[in-house]
């Protein structure tokens, strides 16, 4: 059994980013985080600081000012860590695809940064909380042992500065 | 060479290290747990701290390219031997094992957490975190007064039991109960205060605030580090509480049945802990000061001036 995996999947804090959403999503993810659902009861909590998260619950399009940020966090975020793309603007720029201000989607922008990232989809407009619930469940059982990923991913090239 | 053994035994592993983090650990999930009864939750399981530290410990190190590296990486160990050497002298008080003068050591040990906090903060080159040293000082500037002056009513209260000078160690202290009494009753409560403090908890919780300050101290601490200063603080949460049942709640009597009665003592201090942590707002630091300073301050003046009384006059009750 490995240990470090196994911890993972049983503590993981996240961290959330918002990179142009209509807040409708964001009040759905803090919904999540309301004693109703009680998600700590899988050592899910909310940290401040990406430092300290294991996941980044990213919500919106990705627009242009955005974009530059989102990489900034995910380069500060302590790995290995997960992203969830969380809408069907994070997951494909949504009802903003057209828009002249986008940059993304969530996951182009962060091929850029590391092209290894690790990348889970939550569709819905917002997405209902238990989706997400659903969601962070499917992505923690889908991590193997055997890609090592606690400690190989460490380490890693990230791409220092994109931009 | 066998003293030597004996006590690296202490240290490392039975009242010490190993000892107090697992039942530091337990201490920090019952933390959780009653906090989200309070809240009509489920909350985490009975594991959940292990398992934090442990991802913690798998995680990457980042140290901020603008801080200072060594003491970045340095004070969060100083912080957790402070701890360790406060609860291993702690623990062996319980048993018997005392000498004159701990007492003062304990005072010192117990500065240490905050002085690394405040330390690994500072080093750490962040805006954020250099607020959150700020305020962490202003906070241990608030409560070490009227913590001392309690201290010094229940020094007060045990010269009337032991040989002069004797008191000072926390083995006669524990001779008693000292919260039987008024004045001991208020320097009770006022540590009890300070400990919340110390401890990092609502309503002092100030230097962490997640709200504004998103992790405030700890805020560019990752991975092992983290996971360092998570120990430390469930740590804390054994070592404060085991202070004040060992001066003011009469200590815990390892011997028969009085032990179930002194574990007791432990867990109320702890739930009552708890408790005002899940009743109460975040308070803004003037407001801490004048608390502590203020209100904490001039109560234990009037308990030392009453202690004083009682002792001279002989009269137990004040
Ligand atoms: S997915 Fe829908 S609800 Fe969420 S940010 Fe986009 S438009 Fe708003």
């Amino acid at each position: 059994m490995d240990w470090n995996l196994w911890a993972l999947k049983k503590s993981v804090w996240v961290f959330h980013v918002n990179t142009g959403a209509c807040n409708n999503c964001d009040i759905e993810i803090v919904n999540l985080l309301t004693p109703k659902f009680d998600v700590e009861r899988f050592g899910i909590k909310l940290v401040g600081s990406p430092r300290h998260a294991d996941a980044l619950l990213v919500t919106g399009g990705g627009t242009r000012q955005a974009a530059v940020r989102l990489k900034e966090v995910y380069r500060q975020t302590a790995k290995p860590c997960i992203v969830f793309c969380m809408g069907a603007c994070a997951c494909g720029m949504g009802i903003f695809e057209k828009g002249y201000h986008m940059a993304g989607p969530i996951d182009t922008i962060l091929r850029q940064v590391d092209p290894d990232a690790i990348i889970a989809y939550v569709p819905g407009c917002p997405p209902k909380p238990e989706a997400m619930i659903m969601g962070v469940v499917k992505a923690l059982a889908a991590l193997q042992p055997k890609e090592k990923y606690a400690t190989e991913r460490m380490g890693q090239a990230v791409v220092a500065n994109p931009a | 060479m066998t003293v030597v053994l004996q006590n690296a035994f202490w240290i490392l592993i039975f009242p010490g290290l190993a000892f107090t983090l697992a039942v530091g650990l337990f201490a920090s999930w019952l933390v959780r747990k009653v906090g989200a009864l309070v809240q009509y939750r489920v909350g985490p399981p009975v594991y959940q701290p292990l398992a934090d530290v442990m991802k913690l410990m798998g995680k990457e190190i980042l140290v901020p390219q603008e801080g200072h590296r060594t003491v970045f990486i340095a004070a969060p160990l100083v912080g957790l031997a402070g701890v360790l050497l406060l609860s291993t002298i702690l623990w062996l008080a319980t048993a018997g094992i005392s000498y004159v003068g701990d007492v003062i050591v304990a005072m010192y040990l117990m500065v240490f957490p905050s002085l690394a906090l405040i330390l690994g903060s500072s080093a750490s080159g962040s805006p954020h975190a250099a607020v959150g040293a700020g305020r962490e000082m202003k906070l241990v500037l608030g409560y070490e007064l009227p913590l001392v002056l309690a201290l010094i009513v229940v020094l007060i209260k045990t010269a009337g039991w032991t040989e002069p000078g004797e008191q000072l160690s926390l083995v006669a202290i524990s001779q008693r109960a000292s919260v039987l009494s008024v004045s001991g009753a208020l320097a009770f409560i006022v540590a009890l205060l300070c400990v919340q403090a110390k401890l990092g908890f609502v309503p002092f919780d100030i230097a962490e605030s997640e709200s504004e300050l998103s992790g405030g101290v700890l805020i560019e601490y990752s991975g092992a580090l983290l996971a360092v200063w998570k120990l430390m603080q469930a740590m804390m949460l054994v070592a404060l509480p085991l202070f004040l049942v060992v001066v003011f709640l009469g200590g815990i009597d390892p011997s028969g049945l009085s032990f179930v009665w002194g574990i007791g003592k432990f867990v109320l201090v702890l739930v009552l802990v708890i408790l005002i942590k899940n009743t109460n707002p975040r308070v803004r630091i003037d407001q801490a000061m004048r608390f502590f300073w203020l209100y904490c301050g001039l109560a234990m003046v009037v308990a030392v001036i009453l202690a004083s009384i009682g002792h001279y006059r002989g009269i137990a009750w004040l």
